[in-house]
């Protein structure tokens, strides 16, 4: 049981961090809505909840609560560059489908 | 995959819910833009990195324009249609542009030939505008963002300096049409480049923006009050910075390499592109070594030390220190009033020029962020804002109403309640009154204008209170609450304070209202100041004159026949039909002294009244009762 960074998505993070001047860590986790059923969070952490469980990777304290831990467990989150869009992606070996834009994913 | 960015706690909006908004610095020299991701406000750079594009177009006949550094590479071969500084001809005409114009190579089209006003520019590509020449930079900054973005643009923030009037901002809000993108707002340079500085959220104070670049310094004094940055003053050099610099510099190489003074137009080229790595080694270094080697044999080697380069720069420097001082004076301001000071520009990277600031304002002025970045930065951190990518409490209001808002009183007469260029939201009350004996309702009349008469404002709305007790006239106290929220959108309530009798209604106040509309209500206002005043003064005194007369008229009825002898009931009644025929005309002046001439003639009258209703008051009643009475209250 894990969600893990890459080393770029790690890189990143802290930078973004370090400029926002506080927070623990990143959280990261899932809500129903959007058009194919679940949406991701990525937000940064400024606190940890009761449900919470707390990960490792890089350096960088990945924050995630128990009832999004069932849909993104494996979960790898990576910080890519498209062209000149550059942004992160979760790497979801638990996406059954998803969306045409990714935004959104079923399991 | 779309790709996310990192939002804030809680703030992760639904998919499909980020708008992209992106700021636009749209310079003289260079432009740029930036956007906010992850909470982070950062320039977007092109697929080579570069951050600046040069706004520079190239035109040719039958393909599109190049813009940037590709059309850069055109201008000195195809000068006439290689179009750089077009932001200086931005809403202008050609006389206006004439001083400018002689510095400016291009083939301009004689006033005559176009329709209207702006000056327009004949190309390879036909004839061109200052607005589509500038939308066609910002078409390239467009694209830009949206492959880096990956999504269609909700908005944009554009800055234009603090001293664009209507007609200059007008033509940059036209361009942006033309390039297919909605403007949220467009921000005065300095005001971002606070915005930026996160100076919105520090206390309420005043600012100094020190903007020097390539080749125009401006200074502006900023006032933040309430979240508003309002423009004290501004000053400047539309022909001052970092390019003199270099020129001083190679004149220096000239000298010290015995180079005569009429170099070939390419060595000049060279000298001056040495001087300026040169400028830009002595920020880091405290000596820059520099070599020339001409193509016809010359050669040269040498060093400029930092001191040297302050003893050349200094005249230069000193330059921007006088409109500092004039923009000071402007805003009625010393030294001591300016609470920050923040460095915009390439050149402010010159130490000396930061020293030097530091000196004249007293204090260490803001250099963190990039200075050729940081105001398309504050511009990004607005539209951000702006798209609705911000809690509410995050907003950014910097709007104004552009007329005064007021209701009618009695006569015909305008009453401001809230005046134009009050920044919005804004809440103002008011007390009113009866004007009757046992008047129970109030007709409220909303109006918007400048004028002093309800007749010649735009009216927006009427309502009426009911259920005001009956009480003598003056009375009752009525709160009319006026409230501006942040979309414009206006609520007139009227409250009764006694009962709390309530009614109100909502009304768009600039619905159906241009910018035409209300340029020309506000130009009538000030034709019109002196007659409006005039006959403000004739209603005020006609309004006066119709109270005096209807309590004197409810006296006569109650206390006229016993407290006034024969003879005296005549005087009153033929001063007060004096009062009466004076009325209907046009003198404020006479009214106002047979109102005097009345009062004086009836002020037995009004003692004897009171006299009575002492009597009836105390009759009966013994010395200690009444002290008692003294004492309770």
């Amino acid at each position: 049981m894990a969600v893990t960074l890459t080393e770029s998505a790690a890189k990143h993070v802290q930078k973004a961090l370090n400029k926002r001047g506080k927070g623990v860590g990143l959280r990261l986790g899932v809500r129903t809505s959007g058009c194919s059923g679940m949406a991701y969070i990525l937000e940064y952490a400024d606190d940890v909840e009761e449900h919470d469980q707390i990960f490792e990777s890089h350096g960088i304290k990945v924050i995630v609560d128990d009832k999004s831990m069932f849909y993104i467990d494996g979960t790898e989150l990576d910080f890519t560059r498209e062209g000149l869009n550059e942004g992160f992606k979760f790497n979801n070996p638990n996406v059954k489908n998803e969306c045409g834009c990714g935004e959104s994913f079923n399991v | 995959m779309a790709l996310l960015q990192i939002s804030e706690p809680g703030q992760t909006q639904a998919p499909h819910e980020h708008r992209l908004a992106v700021g636009i610095d749209l310079g003289t020299t260079n432009s740029l833009v930036a956007t906010v991701r992850s909470g982070m406000a950062e320039t977007l750079p092109d697929a080579q990195g570069r951050h600046l594009l040069p706004s520079v177009v190239h035109y040719r006949q039958d393909d599109a324009p190049l813009v940037g550094v590709e059309a850069q590479e055109k201008a000195s071969q195809d000068p006439l249609n290689t179009i750089a500084s077009v932001k200086r001809l931005m809403g202008r005409g050609l006389h206006d542009v004439k001083s400018v114009g002689s510095r400016l190579p291009y083939d301009f089209i004689e006033e005559t030939e176009t329709a209207k006003g702006m000056v327009k520019i004949r190309t390879a590509a036909g004839a061109l505008s200052p607005v589509q020449i500038s939308a066609d930079i910002l078409h390239a900054l467009r694209d830009r963002a949206r492959t880096s973005l990956g999504g269609d643009l909700t908005g944009v923030v554009i800055t234009v300096p603090a001293y664009f009037d209507d007609a200059q901002r007008q033509a940059t809000k036209d361009a942006a049409k033309l390039a297919g993108l909605q403007v949220l707002r467009l921000l005065n340079e300095p005001t971002a480049a606070a915005v930026a500085y996160g100076l919105d959220k520090a206390a309420e104070g005043i600012f100094a923006i020190y903007d020097l670049g390539g080749g125009t310094f401006d200074i502006s004094i900023l006032r933040l009050q309430r979240g508003v940055f309002e423009v004290m003053a501004t000053a400047g050099d539309s022909a001052l910075g970092g390019d003199d610099m270099d020129r001083v510099i190679a004149q220096w190489i000239m000298q010290q390499a015995g180079i005569a003074e009429d170099a070939e137009h390419k060595h000049i080229r060279q000298l001056l592109s040495i001087a300026r790595a040169a400028k830009e080694t002595l920020t880091d270094h405290d000596t820059a070594a520099m070599q020339l080697q001409f193509d016809n044999g010359q050669h040269w080697q040498g060093q400029l030390s930092r001191a040297q380069f302050d003893e050349l720069i200094d005249p230069l420097v000193q330059k921007t220190l006088m409109p500092c001082r004039r923009a000071l004076r402007d805003a009625g301001l010393s030294i001591a009033d300016i609470r920050e000071v923040v460095m915009v520009g390439g050149s402010t990277r010159v130490l000396r020029v930061r020293a030097k600031v530091a000196e004249f304002f007293q204090r260490k002025p803001h250099v963190d962020i990039d200075p050729d970045k940081v105001v398309a930065i504050g511009a990004a951190i607005q539209a951000d804002i702006l798209a609705g990518n911000k809690p509410d409490s995050d907003m950014l209001l910097l709007d104004v109403t552009p007329l005064s808002l007021g209701l009618e009183t009695m006569g015909g007469l305008v009453e401001k309640v809230i005046p134009r260029n009050t920044t919005i939201p804004v809440a103002k009350a008011q007390d009113f009154t009866t004007f009757k004996d046992g008047q129970t309702a109030m007709a409220i009349h909303v109006v918007q204008g400048e004028r002093e008469l309800v007749t010649d404002c735009r009216s927006l709305a009427r309502f009426e209170l009911r259920g005001i007790p009956p009480m003598v006239a003056g009375a009752a106290r009525i709160r009319v609450t006026f409230q501006v929220d942040a979309d414009g959108l206006l609520s007139v309530s009227a409250q009764e304070q006694t009962t709390g009798a309530y009614s109100e209604i909502t009304v768009k106040p600039s619905y159906g209202l241009g910018d035409k509309d209300i340029e020309t209500m506000l130009r009538e206002a000030m034709e019109n100041a002196s007659n409006d005043a005039a006959r403000r003064t004739l209603r005020e005194q006609q309004v006066e004159a119709d109270r005096v007369v209807n309590a004197l008229k409810a006296a006569l009825k109650a206390d006229g026949k016993h407290l006034l002898k024969r003879r005296e009931f005549e005087t009153i009644n033929a001063r007060l039909d004096k009062l009466l025929h004076l009325m209907r005309g046009t003198n404020p002046q006479a009214i106002k002294a047979a109102v005097e001439e009345l009062e004086q003639t009836t002020r037995d009258f009004a003692a004897r009244r009171m006299d009575k209703a002492i009597q009836k008051a105390m009759q009966g009643k013994t010395v200690k009762e009444l002290d008692a009475e003294i004492e309770q209250n």
